[in-house]
């Protein structure tokens, strides 16, 4: 029998490990971690992938196939092994970059992901950077102005984020914007006379057209994110404007902000340089969750932009039953995911020398 | 409730639930509720978010009351009417009404968000409250499980359900269902620690108490307010889920008028006639607009210590 205390430090050791006896021991736990849930990752998509009701081989020889050629291909398949065996064929394959040939493309799913994958990318990063770029200085002035009037006003701009469904407020931007105002152009990457016109380089149209110096193609696609991407950011805006403003009150009362102006700082100097200089380490891990979320919110968005990403690619192997892919990208989405997560954890202990 | 205060009898009801000596424990725990109440009710934003959800509720009770159409009736000659008296909200591309659609589809978003937490938020209990008590090697097996789930984007993980169970609103709330436990069980664990060596379990325990019976008794009813904050507050976030499994055609189907699919189907018509995709979207918004409300609120009386964290 152990004791209740020593239940405790254990169960806490394997949830997070909050005690940090060597750094070695540490990344071990990491990388052990990390395996475990990559599996259990693909255990989820295995699962799912058996309980479709969709007949894999079906699919392939159609329902009026004799009976030999379904037991041969479903021998190919290796679907007349047992269980454990497939899930472990199925993790093999996955590890070797082998995810399937989607049904509808009739490509490999590895290559149709790296393909669409940089549209998701750059849709992300660029709403990531309207968030900060707006979420972190709404948030400084919510936290200084606590109680207030502005304080109000940030609050209920933040709520709306977390109430408004996004592929609804996509919709009403394009309606406002595109087709009453005409400020920006429609859906899509580019407009149709740009395409191909720029070779792909890094997928990243906005990168691939600046280096290729070909700045009509850049502002055309320029012209195409603003909409999406300013949509898309308003939830990480959300999101990131609150907790800076939870993390600037934390800050604001701390002592070193008085020394500071009893000293005579200047205030906007105590507020954007000393205080926000703190704040910056534990918002690095909430800026890289937002990024993660966004990945999320990009599926509907991209629906309703038309944009060719991952988002896009899933719901529409989802709506032709094209399962390999679906779970394909749903592995790729969950492993990114997880990533970010890890990538977050490790910035914070690397900014923040008390967490080492 | 708050009519009381105008009832003769409100002053002997106040002394007797503000009493500082209860009588049963009936009493106290009526008593703690009242108090919860006023502290609830002085926040004007809270009271807002309670009142959307009692809307919402009596409109989805009240619905054939209210609806002054069949929502499913198809009159083509009517089709894609602006604004008028006798379509307050128009009609859609089938000449159904629009306004005795939103009015049913408040059913169906009740229906969603009431399944979810009733099929969630027991589960994560059970696990959170089990891993948490008996620690150990189940502590780390339900805990792993749970990071797992965590692990995926809930809506990609529920599209991905909903494509292996196939479309539909019951698996649509299978699969938001399977999503959302993980957090409850987050939370139930976390309570657990703290309350597990406190002096009152050891009590119990020495009484000769089963594990089963100090869990189920004495930790779940500890750990529920704050499970209730959490599942208020993720109401929103399972509407708009339902809502985009909707939209992508993938949840409630034809001809049922859920808001999403309502706004899936508006989307064709968008530039000309924009107020078929509009009107439920709007709906939705108010809706997960008044449960966030709701759960700012609830959180604040129950649950003050995490004040301020999403």
């Amino acid at each position: 029998m152990t004791t209740p205390a020593d239940n405790l430090s254990t169960a806490g050791a394997g949830f997070k490990s909050l005690s940090l006896p060597s750094p070695l021991r540490t990344a071990l736990n990491l990388v052990v971690s990390l395996l475990l849930t990559f599996l259990g990752l693909l255990f989820v998509t295995f699962i799912i992938g058996r309980v479709v009701p969709i007949d894999p081989v079906l699919a392939i020889v159609g329902d009026r196939a004799p009976g030999h050629v379904v037991e041969r291909v479903r021998e190919e398949l290796g679907l007349n092994r047992p269980l454990y065996e497939q899930f472990a064929i199925y993790v093999w394959d996955v590890l070797q970059g082998d995810l399937g040939t989607s049904v509808l493309t009739a490509n490999p799913v590895i290559e149709d992901i790296k393909r669409v994958f940089p549209a998701t990318l750059e849709l992300a990063t660029v709403a990531t950077l309207f968030g900060v770029l707006l979420g972190v200085p709404m948030g400084v002035l919510a936290g200084v102005y606590a109680g207030r009037w502005p304080d109000q006003a940030i609050r209920v701009i933040g709520l709306l984020g977390y109430s408004i469904p996004v592929f609804w407020l996509g919709l009403m931007g394009l309606l406002l914007f595109y087709a009453r105002l005409d400020w920006v152009p429609g859906p899509g990457r580019l407009d149709f006379f740009y395409d191909g016109l720029v070779e792909p380089v890094t997928g990243v149209l906005l990168i691939d057209s600046a280096m290729a110096g070909e700045w009509d193609v850049f502002w055309n696609a320029a012209s195409h994110i603003v909409l999406p991407a300013a949509i898309l950011g308003y939830f990480s805006l959300a999101y990131i404007s609150r907790m800076t403003r939870s993390f600037m009150l934390e800050q604001l009362s701390q002592e070193y902000i008085t020394t500071a102006r009893v000293k005579g700082v200047k205030e906007w100097r105590v507020i954007w340089v000393h205080a926000l200089g703190n704040v910056w380490v534990p918002l690095v891990t909430v800026i890289a969750l937002s990024y993660a979320n966004l990945l999320e919110g990009s599926v509907l968005t991209e629906i309703v932009f038309a944009w060719p990403g991952l988002g896009f690619y899933l719901t529409q192997s989802l709506l032709n039953a094209d399962m390999n892919a679906v779970l394909g990208a749903t592995m790729v989405v969950g492993a990114v995911f997880i990533g970010i997560n890890l990538l977050s954890d490790l910035l914070y202990k690397l900014l923040d020398p008390r967490a080492r | 409730m708050s009519s009381q205060a105008q009832n003769p009898a409100a002053s002997g009801w106040r002394a007797w639930l503000l009493s500082a000596s209860p009588a049963s424990r009936r009493q106290a725990r009526l008593g703690r509720l009242y108090i919860a109440w006023l502290a609830f009710q002085s926040n004007p934003l809270a009271m807002l978010g309670l009142g959307i959800v009692l809307a919402l509720i009596l409109v989805a009770v009240f619905a054939p009351l209210i609806a002054p159409y069949n929502p499913n009736a198809q009159v083509l000659a009517d089709r894609l009417q602006y604004f008028s008296a006798a379509h307050p909200f128009g009609t859609d591309e089938l000449g159904r009404d629009i306004f005795s659609r939103i009015v049913y589809g408040s059913r169906l978003t009740l229906y969603i968000v009431v399944l979810v937490a009733i099929i969630a938020a027991p589960v994560g209990l059970l696990v959170g409250t089990t891993a948490g008590y008996l620690g150990g090697w189940v502590d780390r097996v339900l805990m792993r499980i749970t990071d797992i789930f965590l692990a995926f984007p809930k809506l990609v993980l529920a599209l991905a359900l909903v494509s292996a169970l196939g479309p539909g609103i019951e698996n649509a709330i299978i699969a938001i269902a399977i999503t959302s436990w993980p957090p409850y069980a987050r939370i139930a664990r976390a309570e657990t620690l703290t309350i597990r060596n406190s002096d009152f379990i050891s009590a119990v325990r020495l009484q000769g108490a089963g594990r089963l019976r100090i869990i189920w008794s004495h930790i779940m009813p500890l750990c529920t307010s704050s499970l209730i904050v959490r599942v208020t507050l993720d109401m929103a976030g399972i509407i708009l889920i339902a809502a985009g499994l909707g939209f992508l055609g993938l949840g409630a189907q034809p001809p049922l008028p859920e808001w999403g699919a309502m706004i899936s189907s508006g989307r064709n018509v968008l530039i000309n006639q924009w107020w078929v995709a509009t009107v439920p979207g709007i709906a939705i918004f108010i809706v997960s607009l008044g449960f966030n409300l709701l759960g700012d609120g609830l959180r604040d009386v129950l649950d003050p210590k995490s004040g301020g964290q999403g």
